[in-house]
């Protein structure tokens, strides 16, 4: 096997939720020892699962993401069995150690200053609390890179203020922009992409601010504010509104200025729920398409031969799409539309995804074990690198699974101390009573 | 004034639209040097507005001028023939490329990674495309809603009883920009951490849109290992507000407001409201409660709405955030514009464009103490850095007329500039 990019490079993760956590797995996946700094006396919820004694009926009551456990039932150790924290949790290590309790702060200190990388994304007056800092960090560690990732920012008259991405989304206008045209956001559903965001922005940072040390021999301070990170994502937005003085409501599956929409398919055996996806931007497209649907009419209306008319008409345009998609199955209309060239997508379902012949080509799902979950499948790195493969290498990690790793051989504790951490509640696979 | 932490890094940027300039506008705002290469036609967002009163204009595109900050540009007709002397040239100088055509397209047009890898080994070749470079939809045309619809938690967003929901604008193809920026820059920085590793591999990477959706933290990560752990699947919910309350959007007296305040957060909304005898009550503790729908309805109407309708949306999140209630907004962009936070913090950044003029644009991302964000330049005119360009690669005057003559290269339009 090849050298992984990042061989060598060692992050700590102060990371809850799922912003810091996915930006670390990036990291992982490069080939960082990406170490998570957990701690047996708090659980942050939502981090290893909603609670760390999850019971039947809530995880019943859990949306799958998020309770979905193996065999959906909480297990012994629920906290190494949310699928939430498993999906980015391969490839890293665990330590755990209580750092507001004696001898805390001196095993991070010693684990500082022999790492690189520091990410969190806690709420500023967390951090505060831990005493951890840029400041420090660096009186550890001269050139350490810190990636803090508060919700909106260190200053600011948000800086404590509580947020999970779907509120982010809220704040920078990316919730009014989505749901159905016919209804006001009090009718969306949680997306979390700023979650998303954040993660794969998060990395880049880090990887920006390891290209300047390299240059320059010096670390830094990188702080990016979940709000302000995402922000850019809706560039067209906030430029329309400079420029035309326009803001925008939900659209539903509308495209500004194509047509577009969401259509229903035949039902597969009782599973009714079945849609495809369908664009059209432009004239060769729009004619293809209604030759596929049979619409010699609506291919021979001249005024239909311009995308702003079709736009317009898109409602009477729809239920004659939607005659010939109810007839199919979302892969036939999908191969279909795309063998006569019309950006077309089956809506799939997790089950779909693993059964689709091209995410299988690419082999983009990897087997991985973990001992309190067992075998299975898991969405893999996100892209391919010819002379770098990238991999699960290892299985989502447990809590404290590398305490012995972390004491023993890279901060050199002896056998006594370690257990002497042990009693203390340092060191542990579980959390302490009561939490 | 201190340099951005890219400097050095020499980047050619083949891309168009939204996904592969924004990964190359990532790099070119921390510092890189990115040289864009259009067609003389130009980059087709250059005729996606929105335009300033909705008059195109290739120079006035807000999707354009967004997405290509601090780029140089050069206009290449890669179809002619003198074309090949000078992607040569730029390959040779080029660190990074960067290109985003359709699987195929590369090759014919003389740029594909294996020609440009044998003139320069080392470089690190980006690819954005909408499914792979490989694959049985390796030529499938893709949109937003069919990459969030295919790749993304599409089915399950969205209500039970309606249609599945894409998310907004084209928040997918961004992510799919900034996942390659990640993967580019690991590739860069191969080799630095491992004193034995030597210099970086040259190396092909392959971007599909849709990975970088089937692989996005926006619940479809999890959702696809929750099926693989229980072989169930995720269904939209019959209301936004189900399973446990309150967490939704609410109306307040002067727009809307999103909380949570559910579950293990429940005695947060509680507080919220004052922590008042009715709520404190020990059956809204039971573990039953927070999935009884009349009980939700309850504390809704009762308690919930008249709490939110007597306050501002300002002053309602001011209020949860003072329980620590998980809260914010639904903000419109002309909120955002006044946004104490955004503005105080220096978000917005002013940028002269030569034909589009003053603007305010979305600045940094995230705060380099050390290396920060700077906006050196606008979106470069279509041919505005081509002979600029051409002089540094080392042609004179005369052979960049020629080259012009020949339709291999344009130059700015006087008329234009």
């Amino acid at each position: 096997m090849g050298r992984l990019p990042l061989e060598g490079l060692r992050v700590l993760e102060i990371t809850v939720v799922w912003a810091g956590p996915y930006c670390g797995s990036f990291l992982a996946d490069l080939g960082a020892e990406v170490i998570r700094v957990e701690s047996t006396k708090t659980f942050v919820p939502l981090t290893r699962g909603a609670s760390p004694r999850l019971t039947q009926a809530q995880i019943e009551n859990l949306p799958l993401y998020s309770g979905g456990t193996p065999g959906h039932v909480p297990g012994e150790r629920p906290f190494n069995r949310s699928p939430m924290f498993n999906s980015h949790a391969r490839n890293k290590r665990s330590m755990t150690v209580n750092l507001l309790e004696p001898g805390g702060r001196e095993i991070f200190d010693r684990l500082v200053s022999i790492s690189d990388v520091l990410v969190e994304n806690n709420p500023t007056e967390t951090m505060e609390k831990l005493g951890v800092s840029y400041e420090s960090l660096k009186a550890v560690k001269d050139d350490i890179i810190m990636l803090r990732m508060p919700a909106y920012g260190s200053d600011g008259p948000y800086r404590d203020y509580r947020a999970h991405g779907v509120h982010i989304e809220g704040v920078v206008g990316h919730t009014m922009l989505r749901g159905y045209e016919d209804t006001d956001p009090s009718y969306n559903t949680t997306v979390l992409m700023s979650d998303a965001a954040a993660g794969a922005q998060g990395a880049f940072a880090v990887l920006a601010a390891l290209h300047h040390r390299k240059r320059t021999g010096q670390g830094q301070l990188v702080e990016l504010g979940q709000a302000e990170n995402v922000f850019p994502f809706l560039g067209e937005y906030y430029m329309d509104y400079l420029m035309n003085g326009r803001t925008h409501g939900p659209t539903g599956n509308r495209h500004p200025r194509a047509l577009q929409n969401c259509y229903p398919c035949a039902p597969e055996g009782d599973n009714e729920d079945r849609w495809v996806a369908i664009t059209v931007y432009d004239n060769e497209q729009w004619q293809a398409l209604c030759e596929t649907i049979g619409a010699p009419d609506l291919a021979a209306d001249a005024e239909l031969a311009d995308a702003a008319a079709r736009h317009a008409r898109q409602a009477e345009i729809d239920p004659r799409i939607a005659a010939w998609t109810r007839a199919q199955s979302t892969a036939d209309a999908m191969d279909t539309l795309q063998q006569a060239g019309v950006p077309a997508g089956a809506v799939m379902n997790q089950e779909d995804a693993f059964a689709d012949p091209h995410v299988e080509s690419r082999q983009f799902f990897q087997e991985a074990y973990q001992e309190d979950c067992g075998t299975h499948l898991y969405p893999g790195p996100l892209y391919k690198m010819s002379a770098t493969p990238l991999s699960i290498r290892r299985g989502p990690v447990m809590f404290g699974q590398d305490n012995g790793y972390v004491y023993r051989e890279l901060l050199g504790y002896t056998a006594a101390e370690y257990a002497a951490f042990e009693a203390a509640g340092h060191i542990g696979t579980d959390y302490a009573e009561g939490i | 004034m201190p340099s951005g932490a890219l400097t050095g890094l020499k980047v050619l940027d083949f891309t168009h639209y939204v996904s592969g300039p924004y990964c190359a506008k990532l790099l070119a705002d921390y510092g890189a040097d990115v040289i864009k290469v259009e067609p003389p036609a130009g980059d087709g967002a250059r005729r996606i507005g929105p335009f300033p009163d909705d008059v195109s204009h290739p120079e006035k595109s807000g999707l354009f001028l967004h997405l290509n900050t601090n780029k140089r540009g050069v206009v290449i007709d890669l179809k002619q023939p003198d074309a090949a002397g000078i992607v040569e040239r730029l390959t040779s100088w080029a660190d990074i490329v960067i290109e985003s055509y359709r699987p195929g397209v590369a090759d014919r047009l003389g740029v594909g990674y294996d020609r440009l890898s044998s003139l320069n080994p080392a470089l690190i070749y980006t690819s954005i495309s909408n499914f792979g470079q490989t694959g049985p939809y390796r030529d499938y045309r893709g949109s937003e809603v069919v990459f969030y619809g295919m790749g993304g938690e599409m089915h399950s967003t969205g209500l039970a009883d309606r249609e599945p929901l894409k998310l907004g604008g084209n928040v997918g193809l961004y992510q799919a920009g900034a996942v390659a920026a990640v993967a580019t820059m690991g590739a860069a920085l191969a080799g630095s951490f491992a004193p034995e590793a030597g210099d970086a591999p040259g190396q092909h990477i392959d971007v599909s849109i849709l990975e970088t959706q089937l692989g996005s933290v926006d619940r479809r990560q999890s959702a696809l290992l929750a099926h693989q752990y229980t072989g169930k699947i995720s269904q939209r919910p019959p209301s936004a507000s189900s399973g446990g309350y309150p967490n939704a959007v609410y109306p307040t007296a002067d727009g809307y407001l999103q909380i949570n305040g559910s579950r293990m957060y429940w005695p947060r909304a509680v507080a919220m409201l004052g922590n008042t005898p009715e709520l404190t009550a020990e059956r809204w503790r039971e573990p039953s409660a927070q999935g009884d729908v009349a009980m939700q309805e309850e504390f809704e109407g009762e308690h919930l709405l008249p709490w939110m309708l007597e306050r501002t949306r300002a002053e309602a999140w001011q209020a949860a955030q003072g329980s620590r209630v998980l809260s914010g907004p639904i903000n419109t962009m002309a909120d955002l514009d006044v946004d104490p936070s955004f503005n105080a913090r220096g978000v917005f950044a002013e940028g002269v464009h030569p034909i589009a003029g003053s603007l305010r644009y979305p600045g940094r991302p995230f705060i380099m103490n050390e290396s920060p964000w700077q906006f050196r330049r606008t979106a470069p005119l279509l041919g505005q850095h081509t002979a600029e360009v051409l002089l540094e690669l080392g042609y004179d005057d005369v052979e960049i007329s020629a080259l012009a003559d020949s339709g291999a290269v344009s130059l700015l339009q006087a008329a234009e500039g």
